[in-house]
């Protein structure tokens, strides 16, 4: 009864005006950015005369978008493609960035900072500035035209190396310490001790990388020339060219796509949780 | 089992060096104890035992072969951290047969050492747990029994209780003392708490300045400390320390004297009333009380210094208040003014 008494009061204190207008700021910003989001859903499922009308429910929704574009090889092919570079450059970046960062961050060695300092300056150049010595290398090595070609550029990133070195640097020595005493090699060490202890940081980073690859769409387009290894993003865009821009089938396309971002972020963001390292330690 | 010999051990960073050649030889099944201040070497003693610090120079014995340049892996010793170092992402089980990690035994012979070591340090019912369900007292357990069940050499332990509170220090204390009686296995205690040196340790080593000052059993450091440092340093409270000089008959305090006369708390007696039993006399203001219970421990101003004595058979002085207090001639400890060295005993 005493709950039932003090719940409205306590509740309606927490009522402020400054949290009425955070609130309608927050609400505004949600619609902003989801807008886009459910018109594509809306627009894939609307005949083409009705692409153009602008009503959220389309007034005969139909199934026929979906049907064409999964029925198309063309797609599936793009589909496939997309996920294998997401899939690969992912595992490569989780790999490669998180071992370059253990090793800034809890080895001596002359020169560390040098290198550091190099890898990190490469954050600097904008991406438009290497796509023509990309270009040249795979040119020069016969990489144009393949899957290795996509995916070579980002299989090692600069700002990976750098987020797993920030977080290895918070992960304490003695469990280091503890498990060299423990008889492990540093490579065990890094991958049954180290590297369990920055999940959080390992699945941002997944996430990040397989995002960023699986809408990918300049380098694809330009190291690229089949059809057969078009990406998802660089396929829909010629898909638009080739059947006069029919949003409809666009639209079913892009939201077919974002099925396995939503999956790659529903099952990775439980693990962002921060805080799980310290529970062995002290306190 | 094994004997650790020191020979000559340095540790330099850069110019500066924390360990200053120190030599020390550790019994097969000895429980040594390195207590002193911070910053004194005894934890870069202990981690180069380990293999975690690199040995500058001198040579460290392992059984009878030198391990300078060995990784701590190939030395098989086992080592306990202060703050734990159990990993929070595995279980308490799978925490302490991470210590059987690259053994060769099979799978049966691991499982049974796990659940011997669970069974002895209690904590069969938690075995599934992950660390963060446990409490500090437990996890430390944990973290001694992920080195038990690797059968060491000798075991290392680096500060492990500082963590925890009075009450739990002291248990595990205990506990850490029967686990030796009950495997013998040759141990090296880092420490900066005297009472868990004086409690545990069959030798203590008390350092200071990258230098080892004593070497010896609880009762030989309490009764003969080399000097003011040591004779400070063991015991609690800390033993009080006076100007005097020396007289016909014994020691009497004098301003500018060329002895300290040392006395430790519990020595020095409070009575209500004074009795004329001979020995060293020391009058002064209580400033300070602090009972204990079965006795009092009294806070004096005397001249330029300040003292502690013990008041005993519930006397509490007034605070205020002037008050003589006594020693018996056998409990004064003598230090030579000007080096701090002992002198003997009055």
């Amino acid at each position: 009864m005493s709950d039932t008494a003090l719940s409205p009061p306590l509740y309606k204190a927490n009522i402020r005006p400054g949290r009425i207008i955070a609130w309608t700021l927050l609400f505004i910003g949600g619609l902003m950015m989801i807008s886009p989001l459910a018109f594509m859903f809306s627009t894939s499922f609307k005949t083409p005369d009705q692409v153009y009308d602008l009503r959220l429910i389309p007034a005969a929704p139909t199934l026929a978008n979906y049907i064409a574009v999964l029925a198309d090889g063309r797609f599936m092919r793009w589909f496939f493609n997309s996920m294998l570079v997401a899939t690969i450059v992912t595992v490569s970046n989780c790999f490669f960035d998180s071992l370059v960062g253990y090793t800034l961050a809890k080895f001596e060695f002359r020169g560390r900072y040098f290198i550091f300092l190099a890898i990190l300056s490469t954050l600097m150049i904008p991406t438009e500035m290497l796509v023509i010595p990309w270009y040249l290398m795979s040119s020069q090595l016969g990489w144009l035209d393949s899957y290795w070609g996509i995916m070579f550029p980002g299989m090692m990133t600069a700002f990976g190396t750098f987020l797993m070195k920030q977080f290895f640097e918070t992960v304490p020595n003695d469990f280091i310490e503890a498990a060299r005493v423990d008889g492990l090699n540093e490579f065990q060490i890094w991958w049954k001790v180290a590297l369990p202890l920055v999940t959080p940081a390992l699945s941002a980073l997944a996430i990040f990388t397989f995002l960023g690859n699986w809408t990918a769409f300049f380098w694809p387009l330009i190291v690229t020339t089949s059809k057969e290894l078009y990406t998802l993003p660089v396929g829909l865009s010629s898909f638009a060219v080739e059947q006069q821009i029919q949003w409809e089938m666009i639209m079913t396309g892009a939201a077919i796509a974002t099925i396995p971002t939503l999956i790659v972020f529903i099952v990775l963001q439980r693990y962002i949780v921060r805080g799980v390292m310290l529970a062995g330690l002290k306190g | 089992m094994a004997t650790i010999e020191l020979e000559k051990l340095v540790k330099r960073y850069g110019k500066v060096e924390v360990v200053k050649g120190i030599d020390l030889s550790i019994a097969d099944g000895e429980f040594v104890v390195f207590v002193g201040p911070s910053g004194c070497g005894k934890s870069t003693t202990l981690r180069m035992i380990a293999g975690l610090e690199e040995i500058s120079g001198g040579t460290l014995k392992i059984g009878p072969e030198v391990v300078n340049e060995r990784e701590p892996k190939q030395r098989n010793i086992a080592m306990v951290f202060q703050n734990y170092a159990i990993y929070p992402h595995m279980t308490v089980r799978q925490n302490i047969g991470f210590g059987l990690y690259t053994s060769k035994l099979d799978k049966a012979e691991k499982d049974k050492r796990i659940e011997e070591a669970g069974r002895i340090l209690g904590l069969e019912a938690l075995l599934d747990r992950r660390p963060a369900a446990l409490s500090g007292g437990q996890r430390q357990r944990v973290a001694i029994g992920r080195a038990m069940v690797r059968d060491p050499s000798a075991f290392l332990f680096d500060e492990p209780l500082s963590n925890l509170d009075a009450q739990l220090r002291a248990q595990m204390r205990i506990e850490i003392k029967r686990l030796h009686q009950r495997l013998k296995t040759t141990t090296v205690y880092v420490t900066h708490d005297q009472i868990e040196a004086m409690t545990m340790a069959d030798r203590i080593v008390v350092m200071k300045d990258g230098n080892i000052l004593q070497v010896g059993t609880p009762s030989e450091l309490y009764e003969s400390p080399v000097d003011v440092f040591t004779a400070r340093f063991i015991g609690s409270p800390s033993m009080n320390l006076v100007r005097g000089k020396r007289n016909g008959t014994g020691v009497e305090m004098a301003a500018g004297g060329d002895v300290l006369i040392g006395v430790r708390p519990h020595d020095l007696i409070a009575h209500s009333v004074i009795t004329d039993g001979g020995g060293f006399s020391i009058t002064g203001t209580v400033t300070a009380v602090e009972p204990l219970g079965p006795e009092t421990l009294v806070h004096l101003d005397i001249a330029d210094n300040s003292v502690i004595a013990t008041a005993r058979e519930k006397f509490v002085p007034a605070i205020g208040s002037q008050l003589t207090c006594q020693a018996a001639p056998g409990d004064l400890y003598l230090f030579d003014a000007s080096t701090e060295t002992f002198l003997g005993r009055s």
